[in-house]
């Protein structure tokens, strides 16, 4: 039996149910790091001091650089999928995965020069919320990395047997991954400029 | 799909643009931390840039520019409770329930009070 709704839209809605269901999900994301930004307001309002210059501004904005880049390439791998440019897609998918490796690659540097001289989260409130704030961030981007290798391996076969619905899953995870970039445009001022 | 095509063709100008735009603004608010503001001005124009960097993303990577009323209802709830939660560190600043009064007038009496022990 098939899900109903995965490529033709919803009479009611006016939509398919994986674009309701992404957006849904994407809503309750908002309200996760949301609770954390506020937890960083309180934290860094109550604090007496609050450090500056902790954090490598260099690094910051190079991955930032990275995952506006990413945004980029997935947005094109989807554009590519609409054109029925199949292997253009591949190029911006697998582009896309490698700048996500090269940001967790930048970020195990920041946090393994922060952790060899003891500066683990246990250090200061204002370390533990920026362990706090990018690992959880950093999760996420692991979580888009798995998708993509998963379309770029074994779920790329879905292309040939239904395209419509392949086109539909990239797109899905492309609103996921560009709110990933989203947060991230907004951790890199707050925790390493100001 | 070959109106979609079209639409599509044109869509990656925009792209490409909105990119350029994205890495431009980065360059504007890591110039901007040079300057040495003061600390409220530069959190306001630091948060100022993230907020159109954002609305970028969101309008034309995640295509907010053109959807569906349900995707927009479902935002539009998404913001009201943001709001309230962020509010709340506004709230917990603002609250004096349970503090002690440190005011001029508390400290002449607390002082009164020692000098009348004495």
């Amino acid at each position: 039996m098939n899900i109903p709704y995965t490529v033709e839209t919803r009479p009611d809605t006016g939509l398919n149910n994986g674009k309701l269901g992404i957006w849904l999900f994407l809503a309750s994301e908002v309200m996760l790091f949301g609770a954390l930004f506020s937890t960083y307001i309180i934290l860094r309002t109550s604090a007496p001091v609050w450090p500056h210059g902790e954090l490598s501004i260099p690094l910051g904005a190079v991955n930032t650089v990275i995952l506006i880049s990413s945004s980029v390439t997935m947005v094109m791998a989807w554009a590519s999928l609409k054109l029925n440019d199949w292997a253009k897609h591949r190029l911006y998918l697998i582009g896309t995965f490698l700048l996500s490796a090269f940001f967790l690659v930048n970020k195990y540097f920041e946090y393994s020069e922060h952790l060899t001289h003891g500066e683990g989260p246990w250090h200061s409130t204002f370390l533990a919320i920026y362990f706090t704030l990018t690992g959880l961030h950093g999760l996420h981007i692991i979580g888009g990395m798995v998708v993509m290798a998963y379309f770029i391996g074994p779920g790329a076969a879905l292309w040939k047997r239904n395209p419509e619905q392949f086109v539909n899953r990239i797109e899905f995870t492309g609103l996921y991954w560009h709110f990933v970039d989203l947060v991230w445009i907004f951790l890199f001022p707050v925790l390493y400029l100001l | 799909m070959h109106v979609d095509a079209e639409a599509v063709r044109k869509s990656v100008r925009t792209y490409m643009m909105i990119g350029a735009a994205l890495l431009v603004f980065t360059g504007i608010t890591v110039a901007a931390n040079l300057l040495h503001l003061p600390v409220p001005a530069a959190i306001t124009l630091a948060l100022i840039i993230a907020s159109i960097k954002a609305s970028m993303v969101a309008a034309v990577f995640m295509h907010l520019n053109h959807e569906k009323q349900w995707i927009y209802g479902s935002l539009i709830l998404t913001v009201v409770f943001f709001i309230v939660l962020m509010s709340v560190p506004f709230f917990t600043i603002t609250d004096t329930f349970g503090t002690h009064v440190t005011g001029p007038a508390a400290g002449h009496e607390a002082a009164a009070g020692e000098h009348a022990g004495h």
